[in-house]
């Protein structure tokens, strides 16, 4: 069989897969679906300093090949994962990545040094890229000044490994990842969730509580592979590819394009088993094109 | 309780009412899931990316054959209407926490309005079961909407309020008889105005009430927290994993 290990910075995974934030809960919600020793690792749900409610209902249409989220970062804050999640999340069997938010840099910078402190936690992936809260996240994201100013902040506050989530709703994606490269990013991970809006004609209302929300599924996947694609000439840094990939042949065109690894997010809504096929896929993929390693196709595209 | 992704074969697919459809189906393989009344499967749809949260509607003696009552109502539910026996329908299931199970002193009412009168069938064949006294009170806007009159009656006493009083009392089902018995404990499932009004109703009689929502949602895990609903204190909580069926005094309805 071949190697499927890959590294991002000093996070080593043992398959390019991991679960996406938001759509995998804490890896525990999905146990009775998949074997997570199989899985590269999970990204669990945006965590930020204080709790935060998120938006109100409804916060989720569907549109074509895809849905519009406006969660708007629910969670319990940092206390209460250091606290309660993290004693059940530890010992899991995967790597466990933090994803990280905040309304402010401060708050990034906080956020990231609590769960540096925490011992089975080996990376986290700061979201500079949230569609959904009007204070903070993309706001940081779309520029590329907020988005190294962030990163700057957080990497002297969080000495392990550094992932930062970009967003989609930019002009120059590669600008950015630039930018955040240059402070002292290990990773980037993209795209997050393209900004997207939903309308009831019969009833002549918005269908999301804030109006708009991030798209995400099949529907975004051909951006996304673009993005990775352009992101992945223009740093050195491994890129983290994610958008809707639904398939184990979707997770290989992204690392053909250039991404390191993979990240699975609205596929496990509708196959809550789905990451772990998508492993088996890959490796299926690698024993009949008679490749050895995982690393031999990340950005070998032959043209 | 261990939640499964199953493929179920289609036993039968029928269309009694206009509108909507009764499925009835067996695991391919193995054996169903143990299941309780209130909770719901995740069906996965030939008509649309996500699946749908589909309340049980019956789970037959013997626990192998699971009946669902389908509204078809959009792109995603109006593909149930094209299956037929012997077709695959992939389900993750049991979702959920269900109906409470109530104590031997009390005395149930069930109430179900449209579509909602779905898996008030599975929990009535369980009190049943249990020898517990209880009664449906089904409500509809006219008599043909009634769905599954006949499986009820099977099941229990049936109390029916109609709108247009073409069957059983005129009017709204808080507005029926049957609240005047006394009993302890109402279970409702339905549209969120007549849920509202029962819970109301039970509360000032003295009942407990349990309702059952139907928030749109996609993982039905509580994985994405879209499916979310406010609760008394100002919380949100997922109404797949907490609910779908919560104490009507939990909840931010007044």
């Amino acid at each position: 069989m071949a190697d499927l290990k890959v590294s991002i910075g000093a996070l080593e995974l043992r398959n390019p897969v991991m679960t996406a934030s938001g759509t995998f809960g804490y890896g525990l919600e999905f146990q009775d679906f998949v074997d997570l020793s199989e899985l590269g690792g999970i990204v669990v749900k945006g965590t930020t300093l204080r709790p935060r409610e998120g938006n109100p209902y409804p916060r989720m249409a569907e549109t074509a090949s895809g849905m519009l989220n406006c969660v708007g970062l629910q969670n319990k804050g940092v206390d209460y994962f250091c606290e309660h999640i993290y004693p059940e999340v530890k010992d899991l069997p995967t790597q466990v990545v933090v994803n990280v938010s905040g309304s402010t840099i401060e708050d990034y910078a906080e956020t990231a040094h609590r769960i540096g402190e925490l011992e089975r936690i080996p990376a986290i992936e700061l979201n500079i890229s949230c569609p959904n809260v009007r204070q903070g996240g993309m706001a940081f994201g779309v520029t590329s000044q907020g988005a190294a100013s962030v990163v700057k902040a957080v990497r002297r506050a969080y000495p392990k490994t550094l992932i930062v989530k970009l967003s989609p709703n930019v002009t120059d994606i590669a600008e950015i990842a630039r930018a955040v490269e240059a402070e002292g990013a290990d990773a980037v991970s993209l795209i997050n969730t393209l900004m997207g809006m939903a309308i009831d004609a019969e009833r002549r209302r918005k269908v999301l509580s804030i109006g708009t929300g991030g798209l995400s599924g099949p529907a975004v996947k051909p951006v996304a592979l673009r993005m990775v694609h352009q992101v992945s000439k223009a740093v050195g840094i491994p890129v983290v590819g994610l958008g809707g990939i639904m398939s184990a042949t979707d997770a290989v065109e992204f690392l053909l394009a250039g991404a390191t690894a993979v990240e699975i997010g609205t596929a496990n809504f509708i196959d809550p088993g789905v990451s772990t096929k998508v492993v088996r896929g890959i490796s299926e993929y690698l024993a009949r094109h008679g490749f050895s390693s995982v690393r031999e196709i990340i950005g070998a595209l032959e043209n | 309780m261990k939640k499964e992704i199953l493929d179920l074969q289609i036993a039968e697919a029928t269309s009694p009412w206009e509108g909507f459809v009764l499925l009835k189906a067996e695991p391919t393989e193995g054996a169903l899931p143990e299941c309780r009344p209130g909770q719901f499967a995740q069906l996965r749809t030939g008509g649309a990316l996500l699946r749908r949260p589909i309340s049980i509607h019956n789970v037959e003696e013997g626990g192998r054959r699971v009946w669902f009552l389908v509204q078809a109502v959009g792109r995603g539910t109006r593909w149930f209407q094209t299956l037929k026996a012997g077709d695959c329908l992939n389900a993750v299931m049991p979702l959920g926490n269900g109906f409470g199970m109530p104590g031997s002193g009390d005395r149930v009412l069930l109430v179900g309005g449209g579509v909602g009168v779905a898996p008030l069938l599975f929990q009535g064949q369980r009190l049943r079961e249990r020898g517990i006294p209880f009664a449906f009170l089904l409500g509809a806007r006219s008599a043909d909407l009634l769905l599954q009159l006949e499986e009820f009656r099977r099941v229990g006493e049936v109390f029916v309020a109609t709108e247009d009083g073409s069957a059983g009392e005129c009017g709204l089902v808080t507005q029926h008889s049957a609240f005047a018995a006394p009993y302890t404990l109402v279970q409702t499932c339905g549209p969120t105005p007549m849920m509202r009004a029962v819970a109301r109703l039970a509360h000032e009689q003295g009942m407990r009430c349990e309702v059952s929502l139907e928030n749109r949602m996609a993982c039905g895990v509580g994985a994405c927290l879209c499916c979310v609903t406010e609760d008394r204190t100002g919380h949100n909580r997922c109404v797949c994993t907490d609910g779908p069926v919560f104490g009507a005094e939990e909840l931010n309805w007044d």
